[in-house]
């Protein structure tokens, strides 16, 4: 072999080997979550399936609280979405449209804020919440997935006002358009992929996050929640279906988002 | 000309989101502080503190958080480094692996831990598999509290296959940032691969380095779920503990004390990365 294809074969054998690594987790998933309930403490188990059943699927969709608890997380995604992009959008775009005073101590705190432990701060918001009439409500868990989502969402944002010209703004104004026009009309539809990119990963932030939908909840669980508070008591089907409900999601956001990703965690 | 509005404006435009972090993030921050030293009966107490101290779990959940850190942290940086120097050769259909790799980034601690129970439970497939090779004659029972190096090596595995995601984005932007010239000068110079990635691409790649450890330092202080996906009670860890006092114990007083000491050590493990690498200003905000 010449080391021009030894050098290719090598590439592509670590490349796929990597691959394999991440992906086997989700093939083992997907096979435990549709082996037919009586047959998930078989042992040992053949590693292609050999039986395919959606009984222990059923029976996680049928489980008391999983459909309520999706709804939940459904609407505390979309309210996540809603205020994140109501608050982060000004900010991404003057981010990149202006130079002002602070320009860069305000990116240092998106910066910080995007490192910082925010979920933790579920404790004490909990005693506020408690006091405001807020506990156990999707509102509140909304209102805490924002502050996690706001910086991914002013970073994602920010870089997709920048790759929109100013100057289709400039010209739109010259031709009659007032500011708030120029960017309703010019810079917003050009953003509108990007801002769907960043909508996408605010959804899987708080679609994801256990913890602080756990603290502030009791009765109206998100899936998560209600997953992690019956760890100890749920059947091993009930966990496998869970799971593999949760990670899902994951292959076809990331697909949707996959041009984006250096924005949300390239910038320092 | 520029107007008083447009002088405004991005004050404006910011304003909204400095004033909901700050009451969302700034105003916890101390809540959480007073109510880890206010005593119920009013006044100040260290009393909520020397509990914490006290408690059963308090020793194992500190040494759990921190080897989890130590074996975890390293690992993901390994493994990403590894990943985004193969993306970074930009072989055909790099695009693709980069996605395939990607997507632990859009999955939970918890659902994680889920994923790999199915791999490490004890008639789970990496029992099946050793069985079915030869190589054990009943199954290992991995997950079982008086299997410690086996609940670990579960925890780290399932951790870094999914964190992993976020180092590689971090280090394959930094890779961009490094100009093409350096790799084809120390080609001309009849550098080896090895020898380039170790004089030319670390070197530069340590900004990059440096942030992904401190993120990655910070979130691994907050390990849980996974924990308790798939060690449940066994492996007590510091964020855990911190759960469990507010949602099993009711104590908020407790629950409290864990979140300001997760809040300090996250401050310390900044300023200690900060000063021990040496990253300068300049650098975060690029």
């Amino acid at each position: 072999m010449s080391p021009r294809v030894l050098d290719r074969a090598l590439i592509y054998g670590s490349a796929i080997l990597l691959a394999v690594w991440v992906l086997i987790p989700f093939y083992i998933i997907a096979v435990s979550a549709f082996t037919p309930q009586a047959r998930i403490f078989d042992f040992p188990k053949p590693l292609l399936p050999t039986a395919f059943s959606t009984d222990t699927m059923q029976f996680f969709v049928e489980a008391r609280g999983v459909v309520p608890s999706v709804i939940n997380s459904l609407l505390v995604a979309l309210a996540t979405i809603a205020f994140g992009l109501t608050l982060g959008t000004p900010a991404g775009y003057a981010l990149a449209r202006f130079h002002f005073r602070g320009r860069e101590a305000f990116q240092v705190i998106v910066l910080a804020t995007k490192m910082f432990p925010i979920a933790i701060l579920s404790i004490p918001l909990a005693v506020t919440f408690l006091q405001l009439g807020l506990y156990d409500n999707l509102l509140a868990v909304a209102l805490v997935h924002t502050a996690m989502a706001l910086p991914f969402i002013i970073l994602v944002t920010g870089g997709v006002f920048v790759a929109v010209s100013h100057e289709l703004e400039e010209a739109a104004q010259t031709l009659g358009c007032t500011r708030w026009g120029a960017f309703l009309r010019v810079a917003l539809p050009l953003a509108l992929p990007g801002l769907a990119a960043a909508a996408i990963f605010t959804f899987v932030i708080s679609w994801n996050e256990v913890f602080a939908a756990t603290i502030l909840t009791l009765r109206t669980r998100t899936l998560p929640a209600l997953v992690l508070a019956g760890l100890g008591t749920s059947p091993l089907g009930f966990k496998f279906a869970g799971g593999l409900f949760m990670a899902m999601p994951a292959i076809v956001f990331i697909f949707l988002i996959r041009r984006y990703l250096m924005n949300l965690w390239g910038s320092r | 000309m520029r107007t008083r509005t447009e002088q405004f404006l991005p004050f404006a435009l910011l304003l909204p989101s400095i004033l909901f972090l700050g009451l969302l993030i700034v105003i916890p921050m101390i809540q959480a502080l007073f109510l880890a030293i206010l005593a119920d009966e009013g006044g100040f107490t260290l009393e909520h503190f020397q509990r914490m101290a006290s408690d059963v779990n308090f020793s194992d959940a500190w040494r759990n958080t921190l080897l989890l850190l130590l074996l975890i942290v390293p690992l993901q940086i390994v493994l990403a480094l590894a990943m985004a120097l193969l993306i970074n050769s930009r072989f055909r259909g790099h695009g693709f692996f980069l996605y395939i790799y990607a997507i632990p980034l859009a999955i939970s601690d918890l659902a994680a831990g889920i994923l790999w129970l199915a791999v490490f439970t004890e008639r789970g497939y990496l029992n099946s598999a050793l069985q079915s090779a030869g190589v054990i004659q009943q199954p290992i029972i991995f997950l079982s509290f008086e299997n410690v190096p086996g609940i670990l090596s579960a925890i780290v595995i399932a951790e870094s296959w999914r964190a992993t995601a976020i180092v590689l984005l971090i280090l394959i932007a930094g890779l961009q940032l490094i100009p093409r010239d350096f790799f084809e000068a120390a080609d001309l110079f009849g550098a080896t691969r090895f020898r380039r990635t170790v004089h030319v691409v670390l070197p530069l790649l340590r900004p990059s380095l440096q942030s992904a450890l401190i993120i990655r330092t910070i979130f691994a202080l907050q390990t849980f779920a996974v924990v308790f996906a798939l060690a449940g009670r066994n492996m007590p860890v510091l964020a855990g503990e911190a759960y469990t006092w507010y949602a099993a114990n009711r104590n908020e007083h407790l629950a409290a004390a864990y979140a300001v000491l997760l809040l300090a050590l996250t401050a310390v493990a900044t300023v200690v990365y900060l000063r021990v690498l040496g990253l300068r200003e300049a650098e975060v905000q690029r």
